[in-house]
């Protein structure tokens, strides 16, 4: 049985919708276990603050727009881009990149973060860990 | 529904700020450290490659060169346009190792402020409390590339002043930090002098090449100083880089394409010169030590020298067995370590018996470092497996006392700043 199933539930409150939204992702250590909490176009989601890779750190590394590779109708690159809508978050350790919405890697999609539950009452933003 | 509900204010909860190029060494690897608590904590672990900055401490090994033109020269670009930089051969617009600033700790500034001692010292006792290593063994980093560099003096005065830096101010701060002497490969007889002078010295484990150049490593003008060392007792470590400018990778796009490659080629090279000119019969005593070419290449390479050597003897006459049987007799550092399959890893392994002949590195802190988790944690490992590739296999090729020299786990998480 895994730490978090033998312990009890716990509801935390991380602050206002509001306030989420401004930081965009607030990162909170819950008696010893990670938690990143995520805003984006409109949706919270919150991530185990736990890298698939190694282990590290993932939600308290930079979030970055995804880059995408822009081509033209005729296949010619027209060279690197940042995605106007997708965001990713970066492992500090290795720079693995996960979507701020999916959870998953860019590149290999079976590869991704673990979902906490987290709603939204109120007005409030709260996780269950 | 949970049992509970409590604001982010409440005990036992607290915010955790985004980890950057400032943060502490401890507070980056906080994880390892708990990774270390869990399953490693009284092992004996040896990371046998990781980086001093030399470019923040660079004015400090530019006023040890002897030769006062040099000398003159060096530190007046450290002043302007060659800044951390001066008088080598790097080239900082195509370093991309912290992936657009996305990993931090490449390259990093952390506070040290009011620790007594040298700011590197500090740096390099973090990381190796939080990873839970008994010893670190620190290579230069902007220096791997100085085999390439056109001026074969300026490679001899930064050697002898780098060493001169770390046997003198960086080694003696600490009993847990170790080196190996860097060779300036390219002017044999300043190698040879410089293994004289070292050969004894307590700190001075080994003796390291930058495999990132040119020369035939089985020139005849190298004999008498892998006689030298092989005297020594001491290994010699080839330390693998990456070279853009090599015309094979210039047609390569991308950062990620050359640095995968390169890591492997040059080592690949020096190997194959090293076992086709029969260099393990010539120098049986000589221990060899491949590093940070990660661990893929391997059984490539034994297959394919076996598979030409068969055909063709004649051209490798010297040898008396296959070449993979002398390759299974050298050694390897483990990072940039592959493993997104198992199945292969483990046949890998297999290959060249790693439970005796490999070495944990870290790489701390370029960008690609691995954890001690990434041994500790294979499913195919045996404990003892496990235990000698962590520390007990350097331990032997080192000579190094085997009582722990670490804090426990707990003790580095209690005592980090814990701001990330
Ligand atoms: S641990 Fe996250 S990228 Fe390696």
């Amino acid at each position: 049985m895994s730490d978090t199933a033998m312990r009890q539930k716990r509801d935390v409150t991380i602050g206002r919708l509001e306030e989420l939204q401004q930081r965009e992702r607030i990162v909170l250590d819950i008696e010893g276990i990670g938690v990143g909490v995520y805003f984006l176009h409109g949706e919270v989601r919150a991530w185990l603050n736990i890298c698939p890779h190694q282990g590290g750190p993932v939600c308290q590394g930079k979030i970055m727009p995804r880059t995408v590779q822009k081509v033209g109708p005729d296949q010619k690159s027209k060279g690197l881009g940042f995605s106007e809508t997708e965001r990713n978050i970066v492992c500090p350790w290795h720079g693995f990149e996960f979507d701020i919405l999916t959870g998953k890697h860019p590149s290999n999609p079976k590869l991704g973060l673990r979902a906490l539950p987290v709603r939204v009452e109120n007005g409030e933003v709260i996780v269950t860990v | 529904m949970s049992d509970t509900k409590d604001t982010k204010t409440a005990p036992g909860i607290r915010e955790l700020a985004e980890i950057t190029g400032r943060s502490d060494t401890r507070d980056v690897l906080a994880h390892a450290t708990k990774q270390a608590a869990r399953s490693y904590d009284d092992y004996f672990v040896v990371d046998i490659d990781a980086h001093v900055s030399e470019d923040h401490f660079w004015t400090e090994v530019l006023e040890l060169i002897d030769n006062d033109v040099l000398r003159q020269i060096g530190l007046t670009q450290s002043k302007g346009f060659g800044g951390s930089n001066a008088l080598l051969n790097i080239s900082p617009g195509l370093s991309h190792q912290s992936v657009g600033g996305r990993i931090g700790h490449q390259g990093r500034r952390e506070p040290v402020e009011g620790v007594p001692g040298h700011p590197f010292v500090t740096a390099a006792r973090r990381g190796m409390d939080a990873m839970g290593l008994d010893y670190q063994i620190v290579f230069p980093s902007a220096m791997l590339l100085l085999g390439m560099h056109p001026q074969d003096d300026v490679e001899v005065e930064l050697a002898k002043a780098f060493n001169r830096w770390m046997v003198e101010k960086i080694l003696p701060q600490d009993a847990r930090l170790k080196g190996l002497l860097y060779l300036p490969y390219n002017t044999p007889e300043v190698c040879e002098e410089l293994v004289a002078k070292y050969a004894k010295a307590d700190d001075i484990i080994g003796f390291t090449v930058c495999s990132t150049r040119n020369n035939a490593v089985h020139a005849d003008c190298y004999m008498r100083l892998y006689a030298m060392i092989q005297d020594s007792g001491k290994p010699l470590a080839f330390h693998s880089g990456y070279h853009w400018g090599d015309p094979s990778f210039a047609q390569l796009n991308r950062f990620l394409s050359m640095h995968a490659l390169s890591f492997t080629h040059y080592n690949q090279i020096h190997v194959t010169n090293w076992l086709v000119n029969a260099m393990p019969e010539r120098f049986p005593r000589l221990k060899m030590l491949w590093v940070e070419s990660g661990l893929a290449w391997i059984p490539f390479l034994m297959q394919r020298l076996d598979h030409e050597v068969l055909m063709r003897p004649s051209e490798a006459p010297g040898l008396k067995r296959l070449p993979s049987e002398y390759m299974r007799e050298m050694f390897y550092t483990s990072q940039p370590m592959e493993r997104t399959n198992m199945k292969l890893l483990e046949v890998t392994m297999e290959a060249f018996n790693a439970e005796t002949q490999l070495l944990y590195s870290s790489d701390w802190p370029h960008w690609d470092w691995d954890a001690p988790s990434t041994i500790a944690d294979l499913p195919f490992l045996s404990e003892q497996a496990k235990r000698n590739i962590l520390g007990l296999n350097a331990a032997r090729i080192f000579n190094l006392d085997t009582t722990r020299k670490k804090p426990a786990a707990a003790q580095v998480l209690a005592e980090r700043p814990g701001v990330s």
